[in-house]
This record gives structure tokens, C-alpha cells and sequence, in this order.
């Protein structure tokens, strides 16, 4: 083809050339070939520059660390709708994974992230979700070296699902795990519990109802290690997700093969999620959060623990909400707010709306 | 919270407590009726505080758990069906039905949707006019004046994609039931607040009479239900057969007039079977002939389908308070919330589920 365009002459069809669709996701942006490679570079790029990425070759190539353990997680997220007070998906997903480290006693430092996007999906969307990953990494003082894209057919995925998958590193001396909990432990809780699952759930729209409640997602891993800081013998930590304080409490008193005592009134439970879970028939201890943390730790600890939580913003409201205790093993109990007591169990299935 | 707080108050109802315990002399069997209070007594751990004397019994009065099972495999077939949105109340979803529920054709593909009122089911209607909207119209007086609303609304509204498949059941019926049985254990009743709060307590007096048992209108939060206790237990031990109202923050003597007349003009009283029990005489409500063109099983022609109940599951037995969830061989072991062969361990308000999950193994 000539680049002198005046004297272009044409003798017979000519292919026009393909659109270039910077503004919604298509097919070919999954091909593999030069539209990937456009979205590669002017989208994901400039939000989450690093060298390590940049380099662009199949693999990212890190240092290790001098000393200590790796920790490795992998976490998928699918959340509708993508945006919702307080959070979106990207930094859900950021969150969500640095968590899942550094609850472990890890300190995180990389993550791997992959895009499933649906065809059609307005590409400001997936700049928006980029940067509140970047602003979440940032956050949490992690790197996305790594990262993947594929285009699933419109109406075979719902909107944008992110993969990531993080690693991070143990320092010597911490040893964490769902199987720690010792009789006469005390059982602590960073904040009030179930913003997460009622923001989205009055975000979504299809129950109209609305909430004047804000997702708690955040990355904990500052708050972590400023508890570690003052007590470095922490026994378990864990996420309460989905299922909230009430299912991870079980996770751990089966794991641990101990009995785990909760006082009801101890709780903390915002007026907003008190009076939507009053009203759609939710327990909020079963609702989820993405920025809380259950710790148990030494009894003789849990004082030192609590200030140190309280000193930091994502722990202002820590409370201890009970104790370890050995019979009866693998249960929960909890003593109710007028007096009387109850087993507190795993939720059975999704959590429905009562009828009545 | 302000309204809900003061009654969860634990030194109000410690007060209560003590009174029940200075008023009660001898043992006595009480029933409360609803479900939703059955929830409240376990979850608060309730029937532990009361002295021993008194056995609390749980009633019939889960509307998920009486609806019976050829209902839900009518639902299944209706929500089946590809032109159908299928709009229900959440925890209907999982009540099994012969071989599967909602929430499994939901995965299969059908269109099945958690609505909190059947007017936002009639929105879903006006919003897709090439659809066949259908609401699971389940539940007892209280659920009934929305229910008949939505029909009222869509008949105003000219709405042919519209349509209610209907299993209302209401409380007097059920009472004089479980009272006239010969195996009838039940010396005194607290009658469900919210079914009352649009029913008033009119009906309650001559059954009081006809049975010689005490009735007491309760509401839901603790104070509520151990102020309930204290009335029948007042009322028992004095030998005085009424029908009090405990609750009368919501209830008064008529009820919510509007609401009744609503519920009449859309539905008529019928027979109807109780998942458990079987049928009840003048126990439900069906349409009326002029709203017939509303009733979804005519619609989507299941009048025909039949259904059998699984032989290990006594919920008839538990719903009639003649034996407890841990009686059951089955509980906690074949069936579970996970799991559930009938219908009271699968809705919260189940008395099988409120033991299971409030650990009474």
C-alpha cells in the first residue's frame, strides 16, 4: 500500500480495515494477537506498572526472599454488581487474596492476576476496576508481576471475574493455623460485622431496599502486623467471609478440636446491618466481611492485642468477644443476649430471606 | 434499635422470669403457634430459662413447612417451564418436593427469583409482558392481604402474564385441630402476634371456651414471648379460660379491618392439606370464581400432579406437638438442613431446623 495518499488509485475490492473498538471489550480482544496486545498496553499497563510485569515475558521473575516460609493463595472473585459502596471488584480482589496471606502470619508481596471479561464490557468499566486495584495494591505494599486476559461470548460471564493468586512471605517465628486455638485463649474481633455482604446486597437492587451501609473491604495486613508486633505468638487469624464470624468460629473449633465460648452482647453490629438483617430475616454473624479479622491468641496477650488494634483505623472497633475452652469440642456456644445459651452452627446452604 | 432493643432487655425479661417462676405451681403444656416464635425461643435459648415446669411445644405455624408437597412439585413444574419467571419468597427455594426444588431448576436454567413482596412479582410482570409472571402465594393471615393485593393490583392493572399458585392456610382451623384431637396434650396456646395483627383476636374467645384452654395473643422478641408465658401461666393456675391479648403494641380486638376486606374479596375459604398433618377442614384459602383467570394451577394445568411424603419423617407429628425434633430417628442424621426429608428442617423457622442449628442434638 502506498503511504502517499493522493495518488492512491483503486483497482477492485479492498478489505476495509478492522475497527478498532478502544471503547467496549470484543472477541478479539482474547485472540491473542495485536488487539490483545493493544488492551495489554494501554489498559492494563499504565495502572499497574511494575518491571517485573512490563518485561512482558511468560512468566514473572522474582527474587527470593532471604529467610522465612512462602505462603501461596489463590482466590477467585465474582461479585454483582462490580461497583457497590465502599468497594468494587478490583479492589475486592486484591483485598481479598492479600488477606487470605497475611492472616496466615504472611507478609504479602506478589500477586498474579487473571481477567475473565465478557464481551461487550465498556472498557472505562475495566480502567475503573484496574485502578482501584492499583490503589489497593498500594495500600497493602503489594506488586502485580503477573497477569492474564481472556474474552468470554456475551452472557458467558457476568461482566469481569478476577483470579488473583498472591505470595508472600512468613518471617521466622510465626506459626499460625486454624489448628492453634488452645483452651483458655481469648477470642478477638477487629470491628463490627457483616458491612460487606448487606452493602452488596442492597447495592444489587433486586430486594428494593436500601442501606446506608459501606463494604468493609480492605487489605489487613497492616493491621496484622502491627498485632504480630506486640504479640508474636498469635494462634489463629482468619478472614470471616462468606459465612461470617459465625462459620469461621466453627472452621476453627473443628480444627483446633476445641469448644469456642461467644458472648452475644459482646458482638458489635452497626444500626444499619442490625436493622436490614431485622428485616430480610439475616443473622449479621453469618453475613460476610472482607475487612475483618478473628484473632485468638494467648489470653495473657489479648489486652496488648486489642490496643495495638484499636491504634490502627481499620481496628478501632476490636473487641474480645469470648473465649477457648475444651468441651464441648468442635462447637461453638453462645450465651445469648438475656441470659440463655445457644450452639451457634455452620450456615447450610446460601442464606435465604425469611418469609415472615 | 429503638422498638426492638427494649425487648431484649435482660434484666426486663429476668423480671418476667421471676414472676412466671413465683406464679407457677404445678406442670404445664403450652403451644406457641407461630414459627417465627418457635425461632425466637431457641435462638434465644428461651425454653432453658423457664422453670422446669413448663414444656413449651411447637406449633404448626411455619408456613413453609406446612405447604404441602404436591404444592412444591407444582411450583417445580410451573418454574420449569421456559416462558415462566418463577417469583417466590426466599426460603421456599430449598423445600424439597418429590425429587428436587427451586433452587436445582434454577441451576437447570428456569427463571427463579427471590421477591420480598408479590407487588415487586406484578412489577416483574408489567416489566417483561412476553413472560409468564407467577407468584408461590404461600403463607398464613399475615402474608395473605399482600398476596390478594398483588392479585387485586394486577386485575386493576389489566395484566394477563400474571398469575398466583395459592396454598394459604390459616391458624383458627389448626387449633381446633390439634385441640380436637384425641391425643391432644395442649393446655394453653400463645397465638401468633403477626397473624393476629391483621386477623384481630375475635375468633380466639369461643375456641378458648369450646376447648377450656387459655389463648394469648404473643409477639416474637423475648419480653414478648416470656409476657405471653406469664399470661397463659396466670391464666392456668387461676383456672380462668380466656383469650387475652399480650401484645397489644400491634393487635387489637379487630384487627386491621382494610386488610381483612381485602383478603375477602380475593379468596374464599377452602379445605386444604397440611404438609405432616393432611387435610384440614375450611382450613385455606383459595381465589375466588372472579380472580380465577389469576390462579397459576389452572394456567399451567398441574392440577393433576400427586405427591407422597418420605415414611421416616414424623414433622406431622412435631407439628401437632404429640413428639419432638430428637424423637425423630431421622434428625441429624438422614436428615439435616443440608439435607432435609421434610419440610420443618428446612425452613428457618422449622422446629426440626431450630433445634438442629441451635444445637438441641
Amino acid at each position: 500500500m502506498s503511504e502517499e495518499k493522493d495518488q492512491v488509485t483503486i483497482h477492485g475490492l479492498v478489505c476495509p480495515r478492522p475497527l478498532v473498538h478502544n471503547d467496549i471489550v470484543v472477541l478479539g480482544h482474547g485472540s491473542g494477537g495485536k488487539m490483545t496486545q493493544d488492551l495489554i498496553t494501554r489498559t492494563f499497563y499504565p495502572p499497574l506498572e511494575n518491571p517485573a510485569l512490563l518485561r512482558g515475558d511468560d512468566a514473572a521473575v522474582v527474587d527470593l526472599p532471604q529467610s522465612g516460609r512462602l505462603a501461596i493463595s489463590t482466590d477467585a472473585h465474582i461479585v454483582a454488581p462490580l461497583f457497590y459502596p465502599g468497594g468494587d471488584i478490583g479492589r475486592l480482589s486484591v483485598a481479598g487474596t492479600v488477606n487470605d496471606l497475611a492472616v496466615m502470619g504472611a507478609k504479602p508481596l506478589w500477586l498474579t492476576a487473571s481477567f475473565i471479561l465478557e464481551e461487550g464490557l465498556p472498557i472505562f468499566i475495566l480502567e475503573k476496576v484496574l485502578e482501584s486495584m492499583k490503589a489497593t495494591a498500594h495500600e497493602a505494599g503489594v506488586v502485580i508481576i503477573a497477569g492474564d486476559t481472556k474474552v468470554a461470548e456475551r452472557g458467558k460471564a457476568d461482566g469481569i471475574f478476577i483470579t488473583t493468586s498472591g505470595v508472600g512471605v512468613i518471617p521466622e517465628g510465626r506459626d499460625v493455623g486454624g489448628a492453634k486455638a488452645e483452651p483458655g485463649d481469648a477470642v478477638l474481633l477487629s470491628g463490627p460485622v457483616g458491612e460487606h455482604g448487606i452493602a452488596v446486597l442492597a447495592a444489587r437492587g433486586e430486594l428494593e431496599f436500601e442501606a446506608d451501609v459501606t463494604s468493609d473491604v480492605a487489605p489487613l495486613n497492616g493491621l496484622i502486623e502491627a498485632m504480630f508486633k506486640v504479640c508474636p505468638s498469635i494462634h489463629v487469624l482468619r478472614d470471616p467471609t462468606r459465612g461470617g464470624v459465625a462459620t469461621t468460629l466453627n472452621e476453627i473449633a473443628q480444627q483446633s478440636e476445641v469448644s469456642i465460648q461467644i458472648d452475644e452482647i459482646a458482638i458489635p453490629v452497626t444500626l444499619p446491618v442490625m436493622a436490614a438483617c431485622e428485616m430480610l430475616g439475616f443473622d449479621p454473624f453469618y453475613v460476610a466481611n472482607e475487612g475483618k479479622v478473628v484473632a485468638i491468641v494467648p489470653a495473657e496477650y489479648a489486652e496488648a492485642v486489642l490496643e495495638s488494634m484499636r491504634a490502627h483505623p481499620l481496628g478501632e472497633q476490636a473487641v474480645r468477644i469470648g473465649d477457648v475452652s475444651d468441651e464441648p469440642a468442635g462447637r461453638v456456644l453462645m450465651k445469648t443476649a438475656i441470659g440463655g445459651t445457644r450452639v451457634v452452627d455452620v450456615l447450610a446452604g446460601e442464606m435465604l430471606p425469611r418469609i415472615c | 434499635m429503638k422498638y426492638v432493643s427494649e425487648y431484649r432487655d435482660a434484666n426486663l425479661v429476668k423480671g418476667v422470669l421471676d414472676e412466671i417462676r413465683r406464679t407457677v405451681t404445678q406442670p404445664w403444656v403450652v403451644m406457641e403457634i407461630c414459627g417465627g416464635q418457635t425461632h425466637s425461643i431457641v435462638r434465644y435459648g428461651i425454653d432453658q430459662l423457664l422453670p422446669s415446669e413448663i414444656e413449651l411445644v411447637h406449633g404448626p405455624g411455619c408456613p413453609v413447612c406446612v405447604t404441602p408437597l404436591e404444592l412444591i412439585d407444582k411450583a417445580i413444574a410451573i418454574a420449569s417451564r421456559p416462558e415462566v419467571i418463577f417469583t417466590s419468597y426466599g426460603d421456599m427455594l430449598r423445600v424439597p418436593g418429590s425429587e428436587r426444588d427451586l433452587f436445582s431448576v434454577r441451576a437447570s436454567g428456569g427463571d427463579v427469583r427471590v421477591v420480598y413482596s408479590p407487588l415487586d412479582a406484578v412489577k416483574i410482570a408489567q416489566q417483561n409482558p412476553d413472560r409468564e409472571v407467577v407468584f408461590f402465594a404461600i403463607g398464613f393471615e399475615t402474608t395473605a392481604p399482600p398476596n390478594a393485593m398483588s392479585v387485586s393490583q394486577a386485575q386493576a392493572l389489566g395484566l394477563d402474564n400474571f398469575s398466583v399458585l395459592v396454598s394459604h392456610v390459616r391458624v383458627p382451623p389448626a387449633i381446633h385441630a390439634i385441640l380436637g384431637s384425641s391425643h391432644n396434650r395442649v393446655q394453653g396456646f400463645l397465638a401468633a402476634g403477626h397473624v393476629c395483627a391483621v386477623m384481630g383476636y375475635w375468633e380466639y374467645p369461643p375456641i378458648a371456651e369450646m376447648y377450656n384452654v387459655p389463648i394469648v395473643v404473643t409477639g416474637f422478641e423475648p419480653l414478648d414471648i416470656v409476657r405471653g408465658v406469664l399470661h397463659v401461666v396466670r391464666l392456668l393456675e387461676s383456672g380462668e379460660v380466656a383469650a387475652e391479648n399480650a401484645y397489644a403494641r400491634a393487635v387489637t380486638f379487630e384487627g386491621n379491618k382494610p386488610a381483612q376486606a381485602l383478603i375477602e374479596r380475593v379468596f374464599e375459604t377452602c379445605d386444604r392439606k397440611w404438609r405432616g398433618i393432611g387435610l384440614i377442614p375450611q382450613s385455606g384459602w383459595k381465589l375466588r370464581p372472579e380472580f380465577v383467570a389469576f390462579d397459576a394451577e389452572g394456567r399451567f394445568d398441574v392440577a393433576d400432579i400427586q405427591a407422597e411424603e418420605s415414611p421416616l419423617c414424623i414433622a406431622g407429628l412435631i407439628l401437632q406437638g404429640l413428639k419432638k425434633p430428637h424423637d425423630c430417628e431421622a434428625f441429624g442424621k438422614q436428615c439435616t438442613p443440608e439435607h432435609p426429608l421434610g419440610a420443618t428442617m428446612v425452613s428457618a423457622e422449622g422446629a426440626c431446623a431450630a433445634y438442629y442449628r441451635y444445637g438441641r442434638l
